[in-house]
């Protein structure tokens, strides 16, 4: 990876803010991989050449008149297509918004805008963030840095593939089910799902309100840390945002501390149904942090089991009914054929605009919310989702953290999975965190020996970030992987 | 959990505002029936004693102060309507004169 484009960001950040770099140059510099490589990796959906040069180029000036700058000053960032950019289209990777571009900044993308960050584009995803391998976008999928013939992981494939191929510092992504955290895991970056509430929604196109949230996906565990502190907080426009203050992670994320820190392991993620090679790297990795100091407590969540259909009906029904406000009326796709009724354009508008796997979980969820069948089944769930977390508690009256593996296998070829159940089995370690509102953090912990990256998953206590962003240096520090990024080959004027 | 009937399939798309055809309503009908039947397990599930989730965080309903601030300009909120006319989104025809 050339030389500006593999730092971290808090070095790029850095390097301007001490003029050991110029905002344009960073930003050519990732442009200039962008142009090379991308049409190979297809990790952005639009990429805002001319807007972040001119931005850079105005940090530059601000900077050469000796103006405060932000604390991430010209450093490029990528956002998943399912955040509102003003300026910028977004399309959640559907046909249904195809074209449009919205008239207004998410919460996030407002700080991030505040920091002075470059939005250097939006990043490709599953359909609405309905999926797991980023196959499911409109228009086609991501391919993963380390092996092009398979998958990046979903939903947020384009955010994780683009942070490992060195074509933004940072990404933001979000997380319903594991869509931050599986396809860090598959790219071998680090992804951070913080506590339901944590970061405001506000401009996030919703698919299961109750279970998403907005994180960062970085290379390494400190930007996760700066990043964080950055866009999250409370937000008045989100009624479900905490008013909890914003502690300063990165200047606590002392290093490496991992000595009387209890980690329990969930009986239930090391079953049956992991790869073999997963399972290698993941014991590889409880050995050295058990080295370091830790001290590993075996416990259970007996309901694990029941996380993945009690997640699907419950994001399936909040999908239905997000989803409808897409009628081809006020904006997005329409179809109008001669003489059609009103609910002739809704029906028409719809069926062409959504995909596959958007139109069988709008189905799901209107099954489930249906007259007769909501108690047996989107109340049901409602209650074990209650069960689940009760097992958390429980867990974390013992422990400090939990460590899984983030996802059962590694990054899987392109069209391998066939079956939507197949492709929902690969999110079932990291639903229940969602369900539970929880905190998950993935960090790469080493390769299969297909040289395909595996991500640790660390789940903490509501609002715990820091706990889990410490655990996470130190899984980061003792298990890095060699080689540390993939070999796209060089770019010329890259440099 | 019994398969899908293609009635139901019919019944659901109709309430959802989708419009499916023959070939996709009969996977559509496959696919869900296979998913619901793995749901079948909260079932068995004794929760006669459990309260319903409804939030991930525990929060009671917070309201602002009810106080005028600016909204999306008329002329921004129609930029991107398929159809419009004046300051309007225009739809088919929903009651015609008499």
């Amino acid at each position: 990876m050339s030389d500006l484009c593999h730092l971290s960001l808090v070095e790029q950040a850095r390097r301007v803010a001490v003029g050991g770099a110029t905002a344009r140059e960073l930003v050519d510099a990732h442009l200039a991989r962008i142009d090379a490589l991308d049409p190979r990796v297809h990790a952005f959906l639009h990429v805002d050449r001319d807007g972040a040069r001119a931005a850079a180029e105005q940090i530059d000036a601000r900077r050469s008149r000796g103006d405060k700058l932000g604390p991430l000053a010209g450093v490029p960032i990528g956002i998943k297509d399912v955040v509102v950019t003003k300026g910028q289209p977004t399309t959640a990777a559907s046909r249904m918004l195809a074209g449009w571009t919205p008239p207004y900044d998410a919460a996030v993308v407002e700080r991030l805008r505040a920091a002075d960050a470059i939005l250097i584009g939006k990043q490709n995803c599953d359909e609405f963030g309905m999926g797991s391998s980023t196959e499911n976008s409109a228009q086609g999928p991501t391919r993963n840095p380390w092996d092009l013939e398979r998958i990046p992981g979903g939903s947020s494939g384009g955010s994780a593939a683009a942070v490992a191929a060195g074509f933004c510092a940072a990404s933001i992504g979000t997380d319903t089910g594991g869509s931050i955290r599986q396809p860090s895991s598959m790219c071998g970056v680090v992804g951070l799902k913080p506590t339901y509430g944590r970061v405001s929604r506000w401009g996030l196109i919703a698919y299961a309100s109750s279970l998403d949230q907005i994180g960062p996906m970085t290379r390494t565990v400190e930007d996760a840390a700066l990043l964080l502190e950055l866009i999250a907080g409370h937000d008045p426009r989100d009624s479900t945002s905490l008013v909890d203050a914003v502690p300063k992670y990165r200047s606590k994320l002392t290093s490496g501390v991992v000595a009387g820190t209890k980690i329990g392991l969930p009986a239930e993620y090391f079953g049956d149904g992991i790869d073999p090679a997963v399972r290698a790297v993941l014991d590889r990795t409880i050995s050295v942090m058990r080295d370091a100091g830790a001290r590993f407590v075996s416990l259970s969540l007996p309901h694990t089991r029941l996380a993945l259909p009690t997640y699907y009906l419950l994001a399936c029904a909040e999908a239905s009914s997000n989803l409808s406000r897409y009628d081809g009326i006020r904006y997005g796709q329409r179809v109008e054929r001669k003489g059609a009724s009103l609910a002739d354009v809704y029906r028409d508008s719809r069926s062409a605009g959504f995909g596959a796997e958007v139109k069988r979980r709008i189905m799901l969820g209107t099954f489930a919310l249906r007259a007769g069948y909501y108690d047996a089944y989107y109340r049901k769930a409602q209650q074990v989702r209650a069960l689940i977390k009760r097992d958390f508690d429980e867990a974390f009256a013992q422990v400090d953290v939990l460590l899984t593996p983030t996802a059962p296998t590694a990054a899987f070829g392109i069209g391998e999975t066939t079956t939507p159940m197949e492709m929902y089995l690969g999110d079932v370690f990291t639903l229940a965190c969602n369900l539970a509102g929880l905190p998950g953090l993935s960090v790469p912990v080493g390769l299969t020996p297909a040289g395909l990256p595996v991500g640790a998953q660390l789940l903490g206590k509501p609002l715990d970030e820091l706990t889990l962003l410490k655990a996470g240096r130190a899984l980061e520090q003792r298990c890095e992987l060699s080689p540390r990024w993939p070999d796209l080959g060089e770019v010329e004027g890259a440099s | 959990m019994a398969e899908l009937t293609a009635h139901e399939v019919s019944e659901i798309a109709h309430l959802a505002m989708l419009t499916l055809s023959a070939e996709e309503a009969e996977t559509m009908r496959l696919e869900l029936s296979a998913i619901l039947e793995s749901m079948t397990a909260l079932a068995a599930v004794d929760t006669s004693s459990v309260v319903p989730m409804t939030h991930a965080v525990p929060m009671d309903l917070r309201l602002r102060a009810d106080v005028v601030e600016p909204s999306l300009p008329v002329e921004v909120a129609l930029g991107a309507a398929p159809a419009r006319a004046e300051d309007a989104f225009v739809v088919p025809v929903v009651i015609s004169e008499a």
